[in-house]
């Protein structure tokens, strides 16, 4: 299936363009199963620099404009549109604060959209539980913790707890899922969260920067993870610096910078560009 | 917008081979494959049925909750016990032998009423002031993960019920202690707790929608609670001492039938022996039924409202 993506997108290489969404124009017999449509996002944030914070001048603030006093916005995704479908897996990239996160946030539906929708197959999920664990409490509970958070039953998460141990290899060294997750390492416990975190199945997935943790083991087993859950889900997208673990990964990218879809194509062609870009 | 969408088909026909899709705008697409909107709000049934679904996750949110409290401390555990009970002492000490506002009560009928008092106007509080924080403080697992935002007040008003049954083993104890043994009328407690649990959760799902908005309320509500606490007769009986300062009909009628004095008052008609009917406002049960149902019912479908909002900005 994700070869014959491949083909199909490769041989559209011919005639894409930088900014074009040609790899979205629908071919017969693909399903389409997330679809952006002149998708924008701003936040707003409170307690910006303007009128240095103090506390008169926020009172005046208040008393003269009643309804956003010392509010800033930042316009984080400027009208992106594409379309992706049942089992392609897409690559993210772009310098930071280019509106990756943000934009698979949307598509999360954790972001409300200022303009423009997004349309979705089901549920997508990100892939991170990381702000559901607490770290006074064991391994263990967290495993648990995270499940729930994430939506699978009790059950569910006793048929896997076994698995999920396992695979974080946090008893490798000893008894620690019984510890407490704040007496972990920092790459245990980044291990633990990759583990609780991949043990769900997604039908569309999107995967922030994941990859980058753990040792070296565990990272070739988190890729081998990632290529599994690929096949189980409808749809992958996967935000990450490191460009070799996009092209290990992806066949298809979209590039964003500054909020807009600067390039959407496959994805030796939009890394080449994006290389020569950032001058590597 | 429609620009957008042209270019791509006309790219796309010289590329891929036609399919009947092409031509189509992105939300007629959305339509033909069964495509939602993401992030919209669902329908109030549907949303209950939801959090039905994470009930699970809602009670070990909220126990994992408590347990984190104080799993730093030596004592560990203990302290869910021994907190309430401290707390008791400084009011003892502070209102029983230093101001002395017992108002004509015995000493071993004031100290429980006091206990029961600081210990059920605490759960209200506490279930209000987490509410206050449990969007905004929580915006990381807003943002990160997808469940019926509603999950949060609940769970931490879910998590203040647990730790009231903490302290009311402390209560026990005072009341045994002053003579107070468990009798037939303990029962009642069972209602009061629900229904005040009701309205707790209610009044966490306002608070959590207003701190959503505006996070400042956080700092002020501290300042709201405590002058409810001074004026919903926590150290003092409230129907004497209105009774006694000559309060007009309206004013003393409204501070006695508000819900906090309500579950108070029940709570001490419940455990408390020589405690009786004089103490209690007219209709009372009928009051904390009310209570209960408008703030619970209402609570809910305010924050509802307001579902796809939640973690923005």
């Amino acid at each position: 299936m994700a070869e014959q993506t491949l083909d199909e997108t490769s041989q559209a290489s011919q005639t894409a363009q930088a900014d074009l969404a040609a790899q979205a124009a629908p071919a017969a017999g693909r399903i389409p199963t997330v679809i952006a449509d002149d998708v924008h996002i701003v936040y707003r944030v409170n307690g910006g620099p303007r009128g240095r914070g103090s506390a008169t001048a926020a009172l005046s603030r208040i008393l003269r404009r009643k309804n956003a006093p010392g509010m800033r916005e930042v316009h984080a995704v400027r009208g992106v549109t594409f379309m992706a479908y049942r089992g392609e897996s897409i690559g993210l990239i772009g310098s930071n604060g280019s509106g990756k996160s943000t934009l698979l946030k949307a598509v999360a539906g954790l972001l409300p959209t200022e303009r423009g929708k997004v349309y979705t197959d089901g549920q997508p999920s990100l892939l991170g539980v990381n702000a559901a664990l607490m770290n006074d409490l064991t391994g263990e509970r967290n495993v648990i913790l995270g499940g729930l958070a994430m939506g699978m039953s009790r059950e569910q998460i006793r048929e896997r707890y076994e698995g999920i141990v396992d695979f974080s290899g946090i008893n490798e060294k000893g008894d620690f899922i019984t510890l407490p997750m704040r007496t972990y390492s920092s790459g245990m416990a980044a291990r633990l969260r990759f583990s609780i975190a991949a043990a769900k199945d997604h039908d569309v997935l999107m995967i922030d920067e994941a990859l980058a943790t753990g040792d070296r083991k565990f990272q070739k087993r988190s890729e081998a993870r990632i290529r599994e859950l690929r096949k189980d889900a409808g749809t992958v997208f996967l935000v990450s610096h490191n460009n070799k673990s996009i092209r290990d990964t992806c066949d298809r990218v979209l590039w964003l910078e500054k909020g807009e879809l600067l390039m959407d194509g496959p994805t030796d062609e939009v890394i080449k560009a994006y290389e020569k870009e950032t001058g590597k | 917008m429609s620009t957008v969408s042209e270019t791509t088909h006309n790219s796309a026909v010289a590329s891929a081979p036609p399919s009947p899709d092409d031509g189509l705008a992105p939300a007629e697409l959305a339509a033909k494959y069964g495509l939602s909107v993401s992030g919209a709000r669902v329908s109030l049934p549907e949303y209950v049925r939801q959090m039905w679904g994470r009930r699970h996750f809602i009670l070990a949110f909220s126990q994992a909750k408590l347990t984190a409290q104080y799993s730093q401390a030596k004592l560990g555990q203990l302290w869910q016990v021994a907190t309430p009970l401290l707390n008791a002492a400084v009011y003892f000490f502070i209102f029983g032998l230093l101001l002395k506002s017992n108002r004509n009560m015995a000493h071993d009928m004031y100290i429980p009423f006091l206990v029961t008092g600081v210990f059920v106007f605490t759960f209200t509080q506490n279930s209000a002031m987490a509410g206050v924080r449990a969007i905004s403080g929580n915006l990381g697992l807003v943002r990160a993960l997808h469940f019926p935002r509603a999950s949060l007040p609940i769970s931490f008003s879910l998590q203040q019920l647990q730790q009231l049954l903490f302290s009311m083993i402390v209560l026990v104890i005072v009341l045994v202690g002053f003579g107070h043994y468990p009798s037939l009328a303990w029962l009642l407690i069972l209602p009061v707790l629900a229904l005040q649990f009701v309205f707790n959760t209610g009044l966490s799902l306002i608070m959590a929608r207003l701190g959503a908005k505006t996070p400042d309320l956080a700092q002020l509500l501290p300042f709201l609670l405590r002058t409810w606490m001074y004026a919903s007769g926590v150290m003092y009986p409230l129907a004497t001492t209105l009774e006694r300062a000559g309060a007009s009909g309206w004013i003393s009628d409204a501070m006695l039938g508000n819900p906090a004095a309500v579950y108070m008052d029940l709570m001490r008609y419940a455990l408390i022996d020589n405690y009786g009917q004089e103490y209690l406002p007219p209709h009372v049960w009928a009051l904390a039924l009310g209570w209960a149902v408008v703030f619970g019912v209402g609570g809910f479908v305010y924050f509802w409202k307001a579902e796809e909002q939640y973690g923005r900005g």
